[in-house]
Order: structure tokens, then C-alpha cells, then sequence
């Protein structure tokens, strides 16, 4: 019977459109299902993770001294030269030579977040920073003297 | 060989979608050959977004090389890195541990997930319905937190490295895992309801962009693409890789070869992901997570292949080494560019309208295309 299966396929149209309408009007009424978040007035709140990979930082404890032993590894694991390690030679109280870092440039605008220097670092002295909001007025701002002025080498750290 | 439907006539009209046109997801650019509404041949334009990482990856290391093919296929980033691990780890002869293993494999999978949620959205978007794009990345986004606890990033994980994976399992991971297969097993249904069963969908997808199980294999197409046309082609089924032989799950397989067909196939690979999931989210072994490699990895000479199943299809990795530390030259076999090269076969003779949703289901990833 033609005219059976036409109604039939009709009535089937105009029950699949409102099953669906159902469900957005489900959404429509139940405001406590939305899930979006209103980002720049939550930024107190916001909360990442811990690995949350968002910038490379070099962490000094409360005496102005850091962990790092200018070995370079961090500079050879990286892809794309966002790390430049530049070391000078210190003068030990014994009067010996050794080695440790003059500054540790980090260029922020090559960095693609990829983690590998941070396991290639032999003595923790790298880590990733939980901060995501990057954007500056000029270019150079990107690129970042990683230890601060003055620092030093940690006691106990080869 | 060009058939006289192929050939361009006086009367003919030539249109350009894309570089730039909402309905290509990104930097492709269709040159259409049009008779009135009825399409009468489609040639694909690439190499706007070649960014050469082929030639790339022979000036890094084995293990600075994997973070860039994240970049090809964005959203299946884990199983790309899986491929190039897999194959540095045959030249290196390395084995992995069984816990590794377990957590590579529930990474796929959940990216897997995650991926064929995007291209629901998208799809449904392409047809003109809006919603069920914002009811994707409602699940989606519970994925990229699990992801972002885990590996520290949302899309480009990088999580991947040669023997292993980077980090051990956040605590948390199996809770939130556990979650989201609660919230998903709720919220399929609305998937149903919404798209699937509505029936201006049905008649926009159903019969149209044929493509015969013949003429998916000549063309070279895997994944969810062939799989719809009745092709026998998971890489997870007919050679496992890590722990998929121990697994339980079908290959889904649908045999109109229609976009209705992949649709259906695309939402039935989800449901096997959480299969899986479920299978292995109880059971994740103890040991370590990263097999003891040396710092410098170095390949004997010799030439190296792997093959994963990614979320579009089959992802093969082709390495020669010379013995150094850096390849001599790397080839990705992307499923991506195959199944873009079968939308002439399909579109000739539809209208132009079918075109978007025949990409739709083909599921197009640019950056895998043209890497």
C-alpha cells in the first residue's frame, strides 16, 4: 500500500525532528548543564595541573641559588635552539677552575612545549611553569634570561 | 584516464572552494568543474600548508624528531607519535614494558575518541547544524583534561618517546577514566538522537558519495573510509601492535559504502574504543613505564617500517638509517592524502551541496595531508 507507507514515513520524519527538538530543549531549560567558563573573569580561579606544560622556568630557592651545571644537555635535547646555555669559569675557594653558567637563554617564541629538556636535565634544574598567557608588546620581551641576577650554583649539586 | 564526464565543455563552470572557505577545515583548496549544480570533476590543490616535515625530521634525533609529527595529524596526535616510536624501538630492538604498553593503548584509544567526537561536531556543522558541535566538545573536553593531567598538554602531547612513554600515570587518571566512560555511555544516546536518527540528516547522507569496496582499495583508502564500503583494513586486527591481539573488539564494518555507512562506522569505532578502555582501565600493570635506553640513540643501518591505525585510517612510518643519529630520510604514509584522492570518484555527478558533506565523512585533516 503505497499511501500507508508514505504516512508512515511522513509520521517517522516528524517524530525523529521532534526527538531531537526534545533534547535541545532540554539543554534549553536546564541552565546547570552548561559547562563553558568565562575565562577572563575566572583567572583567579583557574586551576591547572601539575605537568601542565606552559613555560620553561629555572626555580632559585630563598638564597638567590639555582640547580644548574651549565652541562648543556638541556641545550642538545632541545629541536629547535630555544635554549642557548652560555658558561664562564668560576674560581673555586680552593683556586681550581670550575665550570657553571652565565646566563641560560630560553626563547620562549621557539619553544614548542616539548618537554624534552626538562627529562634530559640531569640535575632538576628546569622545570615547567604552569603559566599560559604569553603575549607581549615587542618580540624581545620572549626572550628570557632564565637564572636571575647574581645567582649561584647550589651546594651539593654536580 | 579521463572519462567524458571529466572533460571540460563550453558551459562549464569553474569554481574555487577554499583556500579559505569554512567548509574545508582548513587550507585546501578545491578546484570544482561545475554543468549547472552537478559536479562534473574535483581536483584537489595542496601544498598550502607544506610545511616540509619530512626534511625536517632528518635534521633531529630520533627522539627530538616524534614532538614534530604531532603537527601532521593534530588530532590524533598520540597514535602519530606511537607510529615513529614504534619504529625507532624495531631498530633499536628494544622491548617495551607491559605497562607502557597498557597505558600507550588506552592513550590511542582515548584519542581516538576524541578525534571521531571533533568530526561528529564538525560534520553535523558542515550539514548546517550547529548544536551538536558544542555537544561534542562537551565530551570532548572531558578527554583533554584526562590528557592534560597525564601529559601536560591538550593537543600536542608529545607523550610518546622511544621505549616508553615520557611519565608515569597521574593518579587520578584512572577515576577521571572511569568517569568519563560513565558521562559517554549517557551522552551517545543524545548523539542518536540529535544527528543520527533525524531525517534531513538521513537524506543528505544516505546514497550519496558512493564508493565501491573495489575502487576503496585502488585508490588506496583505509580507516573509517574503506571500513564503510565493506574493506577489511584495521591495522589493530590484522597486525597488532602493543597489547591489541590480547584485546576483545570487533572491527566495525558497514557495506553501503555511502557517507551514511562511514558515519555509522565512525560511531561504532567509538563505541569499541570504550570497549577497550573498560577492558584495560582495571588491569594496567605495574613496572615501569620507560624501557632503560641510552641517552644518544643510534640506528643500525638499515631500513625500518611500522604501521598504527589512527583515527582516519592506516599511519606508516618509513625510516633509513644510516647507522648515525638522525635518519637519512623519513616517509609518512598519511591516510589522510589517500582518501582526499578517492572525493573525485565519489563527488562526480552529485550536486555541489553533497561535496561538504562527502568531505565531512571522509573525515580531512589538512596538516596530515599535506605535512
Amino acid at each position: 500500500m503505497f499511501i500507508v507507507k508514505y504516512i508512515k514515513e511522513v509520521f517517522n520524519a516528524v517524530k525523529s525532528l521532534l526527538v531531537g527538538l526534545r533534547r535541545t530543549g532540554y539543554y534549553f531549560t536546564h541552565h546547570k548543564e552548561i559547562i563553558t567558563q568565562q575565562y577572563p573573569d575566572n583567572r583567579d580561579t583557574l586551576h591547572f595541573p601539575d605537568r601542565f606544560k606552559g613555560e620553561v622556568v629555572m626555580p632559585h630557592n630563598e638564597n638567590n641559588e639555582h640547580r644548574c651545571t651549565g652541562c648543556t644537555a638541556c641545550e642538545l635535547a632541545c629541536p629547535n635552539g630555544t635554549i642557548k646555555v652560555i658558561t664562564q669559569f668560576d674560581i673555586t675557594p680552593e683556586g681550581k677552575k670550575k665550570k657553571a653558567i652565565d646566563k641560560l637563554v630560553y626563547h620562549l617564541e621557539l619553544c614548542t612545549m616539548c618537554n624534552l629538556c626538562i627529562i634530559a636535565c640531569p640535575s632538576d634544574a628546569i622545570v615547567m611553569a604552569q603559566t599560559f598567557e604569553h603575549s607581549v608588546f615587542d618580540r624581545s620581551e620572549l626572550t628570557k634570561i632564565l637564572n636571575n641576577p647574581g645567582s649561584k650554583i647550589m651546594e651539593g649539586v654536580e | 584516464m579521463v572519462e567524458e564526464i571529466g572533460t571540460t565543455e563550453e558551459g562549464d563552470l569553474i569554481i574555487n572552494v577554499g583556500p579559505q572557505h569554512p567548509a574545508t577545515h582548513g587550507v585546501l583548496h578545491l578546484v570544482i568543474t561545475l554543468n549547472g549544480e552537478t559536479i562534473k570533476k574535483v581536483e584537489p590543490h595542496l601544498g598550502y600548508i607544506h610545511r616540509s616535515i619530512e626534511k625536517m625530521c632528518e635534521s633531529l634525533t630520533y627522539r627530538q624528531f616524534i614532538y614534530v609529527t604531532s603537527r601532521m595529524d593534530y588530532l590524533s596526535a598520540h597514535i602519530n607519535n606511537h607510529a615513529c616510536a614504534l619504529c625507532v624501538e624495531k631498530g633499536l630492538q628494544v622491548e617495551i614494558p607491559p605497562r607502557a604498553q597498557v597505558i600507550r593503548v588506552l592513550m590511542d584509544e582515548l584519542t581516538r575518541i576524541a578525534s571521531h567526537e571533533l568530526w561528529w561536531g564538525a560534520m553535523a556543522m558542515d550539514l548546517g547544524a550547529f548544536t551538536p558541535f558544542f555537544h561534542a566538545f562537551r565530551e570532548r573536553e572531558t578527554i583533554n583534561d584526562i590528557m592534560e593531567e597525564t601529559c601536560g598538554a591538550r593537543l600536542t602531547m608529545n607523550y610518546m618517546v622511544p621505549g616508553g612513554v615520557m611519565a608515569d600515570l597521574h593518579p587520578n587518571f584512572q577515576k577521571k577514566v572511569k568517569e568519563f566512560i560513565t558521562l559517554y555511555k549517557l551522552k551517545i544516546k543524545e548523539y542518536d538522537e540529535l544527528v543520527t536518527g533525524n531525517i534531513i540528516f538521513q537524506n543528505r547522507m544516505k546514497g550519496v558519495g558512493y564508493l565501491s569496496a573495489e575502487d576503496a582499495i585502488s585508490y588506496g583508502c583505509t580507516g573509517p573510509t574503506a571500513r564503510g564500503s565493506g574493506v577489511s583494513c584495521d591495522i589493530r586486527k590484522l597486525y597488532p601492535y602493543e597489547v591489541y591481539d590480547k584485546l576483545e573488539f570487533d572491527e566495525v564494518l558497514e557495506t553501503e559504502g555511502d557517507s551514511f555507512a562511514r558515519y555509522m562506522v565512525r560511531l561504532g569505532e567509538m563505541n569499541q574504543s570504550i570497549k577497550i578502555i573498560e577492558q584495560l582501565i582495571d588491569n594496567i600493570p605495574e613496572g615501569d613505564f620507560q624501557a632503560k635506553t641510552k641517552v644518544v640513540l643510534k640506528l643500525p643501518k638499515g631500513e625500518f617500517y611500522s604501521r598504527v591505525e589512527t583515527a582516519r585510517g592506516e599511519l606508516g612510518v618509513y625510516i633509513v638509517s644510516e647507522g648515525g643519529s638522525t635518519p637519512y630520510r623519513i616517509k609518512f604514509r598519511s591516510p589522510g592524502f589517500s582518501n582526499l584522492s578517492a572525493l573525485d570518484h565519489m563527488a562526480r555527478g552529485h550536486l555541489l551541496g553533497d561535496l561538504v558533506a562527502m568531505m565531512g565523512t571522509l573525515d580531512l585533516v589538512i596538516p596530515d595531508i599535506d605535512r
